[in-house]
């Protein structure tokens, strides 16, 4: 698998960290125990388009959102986290 | 019929015509006490514990292709009871007594091989945790030694002890633990399930999860509408797929984990060895081949193969525990999709949803607890309780932080 890294180009995913859904979001720090356990461990877990994040441990450095197809592996998109 | 010396020797004297289908390929029926979603192992378990322990007869078995098709036939067979927390011992433990059993209970050859199952340590810390992990088992009544360094040794001198980095200091050791056939699992259970009326149903898929006012009345299939009293879904890697056809999300991500068989040679290893210092595994199958493994790839995946990086990191494994095996060549390879939880225990449980069950969570150990899982599985849809071995199993876990983390690692779906 080569994920196009928008700094470093095409490299190999081994260069990467794979950290996971990024869709989900960090509640508040006083939400309901129910938001908390729907971050930490409810997923939607697509088989299709799955947004996720990627760390270029081995390259820039840089958290990228990849945007992959969990059935075939092909990388859709790619951009820098914010 | 039953299989037996009597009618094996009749069969090779007929010039083997005469034997018949080990189970009818049913067509769905209108309606049904419970539904099984997934013919798999567990699947096909759970149906055949429902109709010969707990008296339950119009069971149907749904599988989308054909049975066995699932992980139950891409797995690499290794059974084994060595669990650390008390959720989950007495579950495995339960399991483990049944596969001793199995081949009398099922009239069918599981190859059911109490080989051993030996886990290495390297380093002091990792022996103080086998040697906490052993106790647990004892205490537990399950079998467990550990072993030092010339223990290990006279068992495979083969191994790499001096290893610079990973030098072996001895492993833990569960003597009834080793392989099963996994497909004679899946034709075993197909078949007794058979024989007491269940319908197992090939080549349909279902789409969807119909319910009337909050409470499940059967499924959507290819096949047509199945209407069901309960529906049990036992689809390891597809549980997030089915579950959200019923509007619930799960505490699982689906990943790939890649399994090697090497071509076949003599006898070598007889018994199921875990390398410690990284993720590798291997044993031998009867065919000869060495069939092993190591960690699943670590994304999200449903495409059953997997990439590179972990073929190379598995096979470094392989290489600094037995150099030996160096310059044999890899005939097979493959990818299976497990439902990795967020704990690495699994969940056998009602859904929040009435008349649905669930079966899911398998991470990459579901084929040791096929008959357990089989049974439990069966005595909650049966009685609507969890069964006794498996209470610690519930979905609300998460939540309540009443989690079963073997590694002590936290939430994270790379677990089991
Ligand atoms: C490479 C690899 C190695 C493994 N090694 C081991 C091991 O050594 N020891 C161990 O204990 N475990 C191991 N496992 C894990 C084990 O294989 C699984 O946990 C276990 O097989 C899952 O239970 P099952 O047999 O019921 O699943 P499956 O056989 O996958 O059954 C689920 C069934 O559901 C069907 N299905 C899915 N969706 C639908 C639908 N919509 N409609 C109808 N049917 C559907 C599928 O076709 C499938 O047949 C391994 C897994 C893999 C991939
Ligand atoms: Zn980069």
């Amino acid at each position: 698998m080569l994920i196009p890294c928008p700094h470093c180009g095409a490299r190999l995913s081994e260069e990467f960290v794979c950290h996971g859904d990024a869709t989900r979001q960090r509640p508040a720090y006083d939400a309901s125990d129910e938001a908390w356990t729907d971050y930490v461990y409810l997923r939607d877990n697509p088989a299709g388009a799955h947004r996720e994040h990627w760390y270029h441990a081995a390259g820039c450095h840089a958290w990228l959102v990849v945007t992959r197809d969990t059935r075939t592996h092909q990388i859709i998109g790619v951009e820098v986290a914010r | 019929m039953g299989y037996s010396a009597f009618s094996l020797l009749k069969n090779a004297l007929t010039g083997h015509r005469h034997w018949r289908p080990a189970w009818r390929d049913a067509a769905p029926q209108a309606q049904y006490d419970v539904v099984i979603v997934g013919g798999g192992g567990h699947g096909l378990a759970t149906a055949y514990y429902l109709a010969r322990v707990y008296g339950v007869r119009r069971v149907a078995v749904v599988e989308k292709g054909w049975i066995g098709s699932g992980y139950a036939g891409r797995n690499t067979t290794i059974i084994r009871s060595n669990y650390l927390l008390p959720g989950n011992i007495p579950f495995y433990e339960l399991s483990m007594q049944l596969w001793e059993g199995l081949e009398q209970e099922l009239n069918y050859n599981a190859m059911v091989s109490q080989r051993g199952v030996l886990n290495l340590y390297h380093s002091d810390a990792q022996r103080d945790a086998y040697a906490r992990r052993g106790n647990a088992m004892r205490l537990h009544g399950v079998d467990a030694e550990l072993l030092d360094r010339a223990a290990v040794k006279r068992m495979l001198p083969y191994l790499d002890f001096d290893n610079a980095r990973f030098p072996i200091q001895g492993g833990l050791l569960q003597r009834r633990g080793g392989t099963a056939r996994h497909d004679a699992v899946v034709w075993g259970y197909a078949r007794a399930a058979d024989r007491l009326g269940v319908d197992i149903i090939q080549n349909c898929e279902v789409t969807g999860i119909r319910s009337e006012q909050g409470r499940v009345v059967g499924i959507e299939t290819t096949r047509g509408f199945i209407g069901a009293a309960k529906v049990g879904l036992a689809v390891a890697g597809n549980s997030s797929r089915l579950a959200a056809m019923a509007g619930l999300r799960l505490p699982i991500e689906s990943h790939v984990l890649q399994a090697f068989v090497s071509e076949g040679v003599k006898p070598l290893i007889d018994t199921v060895v875990t390398f410690g210092a990284g993720h590798f595994y291997i044993s031998q199958s009867d065919k000869g081949g060495l069939v092993f493994g190591g960690d699943i790839d670590g994304y999200n995946s449903y495409a059953q193969r997997g990439n590179l990086p972990v073929i190379e990191d598995v096979c470094e494994g392989g290489m600094a525990l037995m150099p030996m095996i160096g310059r044999l060549r890899l005939l097979r390879h493959w990818g299976g999709i497990m439902d990795m939880s967020m704990d690495g225990s699994p969940i056998i449980d009602r859904a929040p949803v009435d008349g649905l069950y669930l079966n899911a969570g398998w991470c990459y150990g579901g084929f040791k607890a096929t008959p357990g899982s089989g049974l439990s599985f069966a005595h909650l849809l049966a009685t609507d309780t969890p069964h006794e071995t498996a209470t610690a199993f519930r979905l609300d876990r998460f939540g309540r932080g009443a989690v079963i983390d073997e590694k002590g690692q936290g939430a994270h779906p790379n677990l089991h």
